[in-house]
């Protein structure tokens, strides 16, 4: 700082600062003065006034280092002697300027660094320069982007102002939907899937046409319209089986488990226990003409209606009935011709052979909706001229075509073949009239025809069969000789009504006839082994299909009389009526092939069921401590025993 | 149809039977001889029951099938026989 008057305090034009340097340094006041002279002083208005001693008073000022702006009380805290102290020298460094330079020493390491740079560009422009003559065409130097000078450009465009714009539509219409994932289920699905598989394989098998097109429209209407009813038929049908078997539950308990205690204390006897009673309402003015059971569903049996009266001919049923249900048949067709015979085949229970009045046979097939038969023979076709009294299937033929025979009172018997869509016949046999001899026309000398009634076939020699007639003749025939019979029997006074071969000993059959007996034969011996005397008309007999020795028989009294030849051989261990009215005639019995009962149908329509009591069913009794034999072979050498007690006598008295 | 319509009528006709009611697979009676109320009653109640049979014989093994059930009281039998599609119910006093 520089000592200064008061006077200069203010900042004033030259004037003034002329008139203190004018003391302070005078030559060269001089010159100035001389060329400044002629301006007058002026006074500032807010000029301090001094008086002349204060106006010479003279104030020093020092120029000295001290940062005037420097602090010069700063005080730390020590925390060795817990005191402020000051510190002792203050920095009186003011800086005033920075300017960094880029100036380097010439020896630094940087410069070296440099200089070694730019030696290497100058050379590099050096040989360049040399060569540049020459590769001036060629070469273009390569711009090098540079890194360090890159720039970003953005730019902002327009954004376009947004507009929201959104529609409703019909919410889809929505269900619940459960469902269980049992095991049963999934096998359910794949079963249909399995189902469906099939029906394309089979649809890409057939030929499709236009007509099963048309057809099977039609079907899909029909499927449509009618689904509610008929689909419950066969729930129905169980639901009726269900609550006749409540109804008649006592019964179904006897059948099943009732065996009678007595017969314990019977010695020999046996009894018959009513079971269900079978009939049908449109079947009451006609009688049982036929019991067939059979072999394949054991509670279902077939009932031929019609009549035996010459005179009262009308029409017929066929009706099917089941154990499991006894208040309604189970099939029923009405035939218009009474129905005289029929036989179940034995491996296809759907086939059905009858035989009726008016000498026809047909066919039905159960399997059918239909309620006709699906063969029937005409006049054309060899139909019998007499009533059928007899039909029985056989084993099918070399072809494979079932066939079965009729025997008929026009004295022929008479094969049938079912031969695709018809019955062909052929004539086996013809029962002449050994030696009577009728006249016919023009001299000529006609055989007369033996009435056949019934017949039977062996149920081991194939070929074998029996004819009983209305003469009460049987005759023993093969199927290989159609005129000669290989045996005569002399067996009743009147018309043979059933002959049948025992089911295990082969060489005994049974006849019975109107007139009251019941024969046992030997086919070899012309002779009967027994005869029964029953006192009443026989209708029909029937052999037990467990024992060989045990036999029924119904009479026209109303009575079923049973036999067991191994009990008693001269009389009936049972004689039961079965029927409540005592003038309705017995005319069939059937054995049950697998349960004890049996079935009796009368001239009024009913079938009534019988269940046999033990003593009716006796095993032969085994020795103690020996197993008890089974099988046919003890029956019949039960028979044999029987029989050979006959002969012995025989023998001895012949 | 018609032979249906025997069968059911024949089944009336039994001794002791005392209403049946057919019953569609939702449910739904479709035909009863009941009166309108105890028809809603046993064809909802029993329907349950029958899908609780059906499925205990299913689960055992899935290639057996539910024939029928019988569920005898006190009172009378209930007698159901289950369909694929519908289910039929007869109510019996077999002792009448």
């Amino acid at each position: 700082s520089t000592s200064a008057t008061n006077e200069e305090v203010h900042s004033e034009p030259c004037i003034h600062m002329i008139t203190s340097l004018d003391e302070e340094d005078g030559t060269e006041m001089g010159e100035g003065d001389e060329w400044m002279q002629g301006k007058t002083l002026i006074k500032p208005l807010d000029q301090l006034d001094l008086t002349e001693a204060e106006l010479k008073e003279e104030f020093t000022r020092i120029l000295t280092a001290n940062n005037p702006h420097a602090p010069q009380n700063i005080v730390r805290y020590s925390f060795k002697e817990r005191s402020y102290k000051p510190i002792s020298s203050v920095d009186q460094l003011a800086v005033h300027f920075v300017l960094e330079g880029n100036l380097l020493h010439q020896d630094s390491d940087e410069a070296r660094r440099q200089r070694a740079k730019q030696e290497k560009a100058t050379e590099g422009g050096g040989e360049e320069r040399a060569d540049s003559v020459e590769s001036k065409a060629g070469k273009k130097e390569q711009k090098i982007t540079n890194q360090f000078n890159f720039s970003e450009r953005a730019s902002q465009t327009l954004n376009n102002p947004l507009r929201e714009r959104g529609c409703q539509t019909e919410p889809p219409p929505r269900a619940n939907f459960s469902a269980t994932a049992n095991q049963w289920e999934i096998y359910d699905v794949y079963l249909e899937v399995l189902q469906k598989q099939e029906k394309n394989k089979e649809k890409a098998k057939a030929v499709p046409k236009k007509d099963d097109d048309k057809g099977k429209k039609k079907m899909m209407l029909v499927e449509t319209q009618s689904d509610d009813i008929t689909k419950v038929a066969k729930v129905a049908k169980i639901i009726e089986r269900m609550v006749n078997q409540n109804t008649f539950d006592d019964i179904a308990q006897d059948f099943k488990y009732f065996e009678d205690a007595s017969d314990e204390y019977r010695e020999q006897e046996g009894t018959l226990l009513p079971l269900w009673k079978f009939q049908y309402d449109k079947a009451k003015r006609l009688s049982v003409t036929a019991l067939c059971w059979n072999e394949s569903y054991k509670d279902l049996f077939a009932v031929g209606l019609g009549s035996y009266d010459f005179t009262k001919q009308g029409r017929g049923m066929l009706v099917f009935y089941s154990l499991k249900n006894s208040t309604f048949p189970e099939y029923i067709y009405p035939t218009t011709s009474g129905i005289l015979c029929l036989d179940i085949h034995k491996h296809l229970p759907y086939l059905v052979a009858v035989g009726f009045y008016d000498g026809c046979v047909a066919v039905y097939n159960l399997k059918e909706e239909t309620l006709q038969p699906i063969y029937k023979s005409t006049a054309k076709s060899g139909k019998h001229t007499d009533p059928v009294w007899q039909v029985k299937w056989q084993k099918d033929d070399m072809d494979n075509n079932h066939n079965f025979f009729s025997v008929s009172s026009d004295g022929r018997v008479v094969s049938w073949t079912l031969v695709k869509n018809e019955l062909v016949f052929t004539d086996i046999i013809k029962l002449s009239l050994a030696g009577a001899v009728s006249e016919g026309p023009e001299g000529v000398q006609l055989p007369i025809m033996a009435c056949g009634t019934s017949f039977d076939f062996h149920k081991q020699i194939d070929y074998l069969f029996l004819v009983g007639t209305e003469e009460g003749k049987i005759h023993k025939c093969s199927k290989a000789y159609s005129s000669q019979f290989l045996e005569t029997y002399n067996a009743h006074n009147m018309a043979v009504d059933a002959v049948k071969w025992n089911h295990f000993h082969t060489k005994v059959f049974i006849s019975c006839s109107s007139d009251w007996t019941v024969k046992i034969w030997d086919h070899t011996i012309k002779t009967p082994m027994f005869t029964f005397d029953l006192n009443a008309s026989v209708g029909d007999v029937a052999w037990s299909p467990y024992s060989s020795t045990v036999f029924a028989a119904v009479t026209t009294d109303g009575k079923v009389h049973t036999f067991d030849l191994s009990i008693n051989k001269y009389e009936a261990i049972c004689q039961q009526p079965v029927v409540a009215k005592k003038k309705t005639k017995l005319t069939h019995i059937e054995f049950n092939p697998v349960y004890p009962i049996i079935i009796v149908g009368d001239d009024r329509g009913y079938v009534t069921s019988l269940k046999l009591s033990p003593n009716l069913r006796k095993k032969p009794k085994e020795k103690k401590g020996q197993e008890l034999p089974k099988g046919p072979e003890v029956e019949i050498a039960k028979m044999e025993k029987l029989l050979s007690l006959l002969r012995e006598p025989e023998n001895s008295n012949a | 149809m018609a032979e249906v319509e025997e069968t059911l009528k024949r089944i009336q006709g039994q001794k002791g039977v005392q209403g049946i009611i057919i019953v569609n697979a939702e449910g739904i009676p479709i035909k009863t001889t009941l009166d309108n109320s105890s028809t809603v009653q046993y064809a909802g109640l029993i329907h349950q029951l029958v899908m609780k049979a059906r499925t205990t014989v299913r689960d055992i093994d899935p290639q057996n099938d539910l024939t029928f059930l019988r569920v005898r009281s006190k009172k009378n039998e209930i007698m159901i026989a289950p369909d694929k599609d519908y289910f039929l119910i007869v109510i019996q006093n077999p002792s009448d």
